[in-house]
């Protein structure tokens, strides 16, 4: 690990971020815990964002940070959105389990 | 790479693995906070201030509390008997494995390609305002009629309903 510069620091960090949002999206049962898994997979890229706003070559023009702070505002939208998705699903079929939500007719 | 990257590094990781893993949803939620808070400081550590305080201000007070919201508005706190892991749990673990291994190896391999230090930016809040209100003025607006709509959305999606079931 001596030569791991920065940058790659941040990198492998937002890498293993997003492989455990991925995994957990891809293996709970309950439909919040994969939105949670999703919330930590943009958090990631995010991470990504910021890193190369800061190491990049022209920090000043703020193009990473911008793209971090809307991409902020419309995972806020999504989870809004999704939680919402889950509270009416939920009202039909009294789960959030998704192993058990396998038709889409009400 | 300072102390203090790998300490937040290890204490963001901690809570992101015990979101996915823990069996309780609502502790799952609170673990979600620490990965959340651990990241909001890397950003501060990047000089990204307002990312970081947006982060904090967003994902811990409003993305924490609906998910908590969620959890308790369902039944989602009892633990189900038959486990929380889904029956292709082996399947979903390979593939978040392979994307790892995938995504270091390019890390690790492109040094050379990335650039190296950097001086400190300094970022004011009036230069990102500024920049808000010229250069990034139209996906602001956007922004705007995107959270608007999405937020009557899931009033209108969440809504009850008169005569449909309970």
């Amino acid at each position: 690990m001596g030569n791991v510069t920065p940058l790659q620091g941040y990198l492998l960090l937002a890498a293993l971020l997003f492989a455990i949002g991925l995994a957990g999206a891809l293996t709970r049962r309950n439909a919040i815990l994969v939105l949670i898994g999703i919330e930590l997979m943009l958090n990631a890229a995010n991470l990504n964002l910021i890193a190369f706003w800061r190491y990049g070559p022209h920090p000043e023009a703020l193009t990473g940070m911008m793209f971090a702070i809307f991409s902020i505002a419309v995972a806020a939208a999504e989870a809004a959105v999704g939680l919402g998705l889950v509270i009416h699903i939920y009202r039909f079929t009294h789960s959030t389990d998704l192993d058990q939500i396998n038709r889409m007719k009400g | 790479m300072t102390i203090v990257f790998y300490l937040l590094a290890a204490i963001t990781v901690a809570g992101a693995l015990a979101a996915m893993l823990l069996k309780n949803t609502v502790h799952c939620a609170l673990a979600l906070t620490v990965a959340f808070a651990g990241l909001a400081i890397q950003f501060l550590e990047l000089d990204a201030q307002f990312a970081g305080f947006a982060q904090i201000l967003v994902y811990i007070g409003a993305v924490a509390i609906l998910v908590v919201f969620a959890i308790l508005l369902t039944r989602g706190s009892e633990t189900p008997s038959e486990g929380v892991f889904s029956k292709t749990w082996l399947a979903g673990l390979a593939v978040a494995a392979a994307v790892f291994a995938v995504l270091g190896w390019a890390v690790l391999n492109s040094a050379s390609a990335l650039p190296g230090e950097t001086a400190k930016p300094v970022v004011s809040v009036l230069e990102i305002g500024n920049a808000l209100m010229d250069r990034y003025v139209l996906p602001l607006e956007i922004v705007a009629v995107l959270l608007t709509s999405a937020l009557i959305g899931a009033v209108i999606v969440a809504r009850h309903e008169k005569g449909s079931a309970k």
